[in-house]
């Protein structure tokens, strides 16, 4: 075996194979199961793997995304767990959950895991909803929607002469042209910083361009431990590092013009330990992928957001999850030898977790 | 400023309210279509052959999708039940109501139903019940098409016969 | 590959019907206070925390973790939120532990709390889905038909869930974090309670408590160093499972479900039990109605499949005389806050090998069961703790 070194751990994982639905505004057709189901029968498919082998499943969503309690256990029906597995669930993206397994299969009792999110933006209002995640004591009940949230962030960085309106327009073309080869993209297109920056504003200083679309959307990951990797894909995504850190959620207390906590998960799982080829970043506003790559360490030569990113495609619970499977394509195709994967959760970045996966020369 | 002005807060209400449009999905799409007939549509398993009232898309076990549509009868067994008498909110119907497990005939998986025309004290595992629909022409592709379940007056079944589905 | 784990500091709230005296964030600190302090150590010790809960709509905070991260010291650290029904208390305390069971981390705090006094818990647990029926009645409601098949099934006696009600009510006197405290509590008691979902009355269902649980969680060489420091022991982790199942499917067996016995027979194998009811000294197990302490009696091996009420009605599982005592500390018909209520089980099975449980220790426990179950009985979540260090 000649999995790349490790930086945490000490069983090597791979991510293996990935699936996604496309990103659409609306799913009508679909309820989350049905949703669910057609990702889960391609993410096996030309793997060699079948259900049976999964030895732990791990998933992600929220309740009150779908309005109704306990709703990632009707998802299980897209599964099939029986005979009866290992299984668990986060109220997160599912950026963690893989993250859950990760930590798992470093005790070597596992060697398969399939790890799945999925959300649906269009069942409700979403600023309402997610305002539900503030403070409620001081915060949630001035219900401020999470793109004036994103636009503290976005003025803050402005008046620090970190950026301008015109790089968040830039980063928005880019992510868009980037998008016409995607597939599952829901936003694509040419078009110039200049035509963009012609919206109106939303928030100031955001604009349309600036913001991500509401999206439906599932995705899947399987993760392999060890040889049994090779059998599976011929160039494994290995994980080399894999770390996630919380702020503080009072937002008057934080630095927005920064994120330390992706900083220091960047610094645990090693990213600046060799060039970076590829970064999936989960910035779901535009001028947080400035933040981010500047956070992260990464330098000119890092391809950012091949895939489109967030902007282009953004289901809740599964767009963390998305940015480690994008980036394990880019290792499984060869254009990247080194990619990171990252995810935020909470408002206004307050969380992030940061994943490095190597594919071997 | 008085004392009281200065008292610390100790409680916060906040009224919350949520609007959200659900999506049925194609399955149960089915079984509301078949509602509105006057039909209980069920499914059966390609692998396991199993036939799934209500409609839900997809085997559990198999994790396939069955598209197999089976049409049901009216008549079931109560496989188990429960007489609820707690009040609750958002409750819709009267305490104390019988709340059972029906088996249709020719499915394999019981479903929960309202039991009526039957003093709650004379329910039993195995009582042969049949669905109660509204009138024709209040049908809709809506699960409040059936009415309640009620005996049919036929012996009750053996326990051998459902206790496989408890 | 798994490193030791042991237990070395635990933290409950007295649980209430409603604590108004706290925020959310002053309940879980209450219970995580209590635990650094008995490990001995501070927030800034921690290197990760863990916490879970039942639906957010307890309380109506969407995912309330973002909001506590301040509250729980985890600004700067790794913080997870785990969710997986009523076993999550459970299932978070597993989470935790494979933490330091992998390696990755030495110190953790796992808390698992619900504050439901602050939402409408029987709403939140049957909010109304459109196109399906609005029959259900809370919990209740879903597992009263299935205690009927197996009181059917076992042909036990009417009375044997009620013996259940009054046993961990009376335990429940002798631990003074349970919620319900009933010094009058009798079998005619329970019987004349109101009969909320027939078969089971008021009196052999839980309450709806507000509460918090929490535990530090370490490896080896940070077990040993606060042994010594606090003078008071670990509880050592020998083995620990998780399984689900389907909600519904042709053919499953609600009463005995699959992967509860498939649970416990993975974490028996870890720990090295062949048989459970003279192996373990005690056991804290979810039977949030009366019946099920028979049911799981028979779902975890502690006897054959059918005489689960014999045992009970015995008397085997009373501490008081018993051989096997379950639910020591008044289990979940005492106390349920549903987001803590399988933490608490988890807790209360290492405060026996510790002994540390006070009025309701088990003389001399050395070997405990921890069990939560979730959802539709399909999610189970365990673990057996000891006094003394496993073998590997």
């Amino acid at each position: 075996m000649s999995a790349p070194k490790q930086k945490q751990g000490t069983v090597p994982v791979a991510v293996a194979s990935f699936a996604q639905t496309p990103s659409l505004r609306r799913i009508d057709q679909a309820n989350e199961v049905e949703l669910l189901m057609p990702v889960i029968g391609e993410v096996f498919e030309g793997t060699g793997l079948t259900k049976d082998d999964v030895g732990f499943i791990c998933s992600g969503s929220t309740d009150y995304l779908i309005g109704g309690p306990f709703s990632f256990v009707m998802a299980l029906d897209a599964v099939g767990v029986w005979p009866p597995k290992r299984e668990s669930h986060v109220e997160m993206d599912a950026a963690w959950a893989l993250y859950e397994a990760w930590v798992l299969m470093q005790e070597g009792v596992v060697d398969v895991a399939l790890i799945y999110g999925f959300g649906k933006s269009s069942l409700g209002d979403l600023d309402r909803i997610l305002a539900m995640q503030l403070d409620p004591y001081v915060m949630g009940p001035l219900w401020p929607d999470q793109v004036s949230l994103a636009a503290l962030q976005a003025q803050t960085m402005i008046d620090r002469g970190q950026a301008t309106e015109a790089d968040f327009a830039a980063v928005a073309a880019r992510a868009r042209r980037a998008a016409l080869s995607n597939p599952n993209a829901q936003v694509s297109g040419d078009s110039s910083v200049e035509e963009l920056l012609a919206e109106d504003y939303v928030s100031t200083p955001l604009r349309r361009h600036a913001l991500p679309p509401l999206s439906d959307g599932a995705a899947a990951i399987l993760l392999v431990a060890g040889e049994r990797a090779y059998d599976v894909v011929e160039r494994p995504a290995w994980i080399t590092g894999i770390d996630h850190r919380v702020e503080t959620h009072a937002l008057g207390a934080r630095d927005l013009g920064a994120s330390p906590s992706t900083a220091k998960a960047a610094e645990m799982a090693g990213v600046t330990d060799g060039v970076v080829d590829v970064a999936e970043i989960h910035a779901p506003f535009a001028h947080q992928e400035i933040l981010l790559a500047r956070e992260l360490g990464l330098g000119a030569e890092t391809v950012v957001n091949p895939s489109g990113g967030p902007l282009a495609g953004n289901p809740l619970m599964a767009g963390g999850l998305i940015r480690f499977g994008e980036a394990a394509r880019r290792i499984w195709d060869g254009t990247a030898t080194r990619a990171v994967a990252h995810a935020t959760s909470g408002p206004v970045l307050q969380q992030n977790l940061v994943g490095v996966l190597e594919g071997e020369s | 400023m008085t004392d009281e002005t200065l008292a610390p807060v100790t409680m916060l209400s906040t009224p919350i309210r949520l609007e959200y449009d659900f999506t049925a999905g194609l399955a149960q799409s089915r079984n509301l279509r078949g509602y509105a007939e006057g039909k209980f549509i069920g499914q059966r398993c390609p692998v396991c052959n199993k036939v799934y009232v209500p409609s839900r898309g997809s085997c559990p076990v198999d994790a396939v999708p069955t598209d197999e549509e089976v049409v049901l009868p009216n008549t079931g067994t109560v496989t188990t039940y429960c007489v609820v008498n707690v009040p609750f909110a958002g409750q819709s119907i009267e305490i104390p109501y019988i709340c059972a497990q029906i088996l249709l005939d020719g499915s394999d998986i019981a479903f929960m139903g309202l039991l009526q025309e039957i003093p709650t004290d004379e329910v039993r595992m195995g009582l042969r019940v049949e669905a109660v629909w509204v009138d024709p022409e209040d049908l809709g592709p809506t699960l409040a098409s059936v009415k309640y379940f009620r005996p049919t007056g036929e012996p009750d079944a053996d326990y051998e016969t459902f206790k496989e589905y408890l | 590959m798994s490193e030791r784990t042991a237990v070395i500091g635990i933290g409950q709230t007295h649980h209430k019907a409603k604590r108004e005296d706290v925020s959310v964030a002053g309940l879980v600190r209450e219970a995580a206070q209590a635990a650094l302090d008995d490990a001995g150590l501070t927030y800034a010790d921690i290197d990760a925390v863990v916490i879970g809960k039942a639906p957010d709509m307890f309380e109506g905070i969407m995912m309330p973790e973002l909001y506590l991260a301040g509250a729980l010291g985890a600004v700067g650290k790794p913080m997870f939120r785990v969710h997986t029904a009523g076993s999550v208390g459970g299932s978070t305390a597993i989470v935790a532990a494979h933490l330091v069971a992998s390696g990755i981390h030495k110190r953790v705090l796992t808390v698992a709390f619900e504050k439901q006094s602050d939402s409408d818990a029987m709403w939140a647990l049957s909010v109304p889905q459109p196109f399906s029926a609005p029959l259900l009645a809370g919990a209740g409601g879903y597992f009263a038909p299935i205690i009927r098949a197996y009181m059917h099934k076992s042909g036990a006696p009417n009375d044997v869930g009620m013996k259940v009600a009054v046993k961990d009510r009376l335990h429940a006197l002798r631990n003074p974090y349970a919620h319900l405290h009933l010094p009058d509590i009798s079998l005619k008691m329970v019987e004349e309670s109101i009969m909320l979902w027939d078969p089971l009355h008021y009196l052999e269902s839980c309450p709806s408590s507000d509460g918090a649980a929490a535990m530090v969680l370490a490896a080896e060489d940070v077990a040993v160093a606060q042994e010594r420091a606090t003078g008071r022991p670990a509880a050592w982790v020998h083995g620990m499972a998780m399984r689900s199942e389907p909600t519904m499917f042709a053919g499953r067996n609600q009463i005995n479900p699959q992967a509860g016995r498939d649970c416990a027979k993975d974490v028996y194998a870890q720990a090295g039990i062949s048989d459970p009811r003279s192996e373990l000294d005690c056991a804290e197990v979810y039977v949030p109605f009366s019946w099920y302490e028979p049911m799981w009696l028979e779902n975890l091996g502690f006897c054959d499949e059918g005489d689960g009420w014999k045992l009970t009605d015995s008397g085997a599982t009373a501490l008081d005389g018993g051989d096997i005592p379950w639910n020591c500390s008044g289990g979940v018909l005492s106390s349920n806050p549903i987001g803590a209520s399988g933490m608490l089980r988890f807790l209360e099975a290492a405060l026996q090998v510790r002994h540390m449980a006070g009025e309701h220790q088990v003389p001399d426990a050395s070997k405990a069961l921890g069990h939560a179950y979730g959802g539709g009985s399909q999610f189970f979540a365990m673990w057996v703790v000891g006094s003394d260090r496993p073998e590997s």
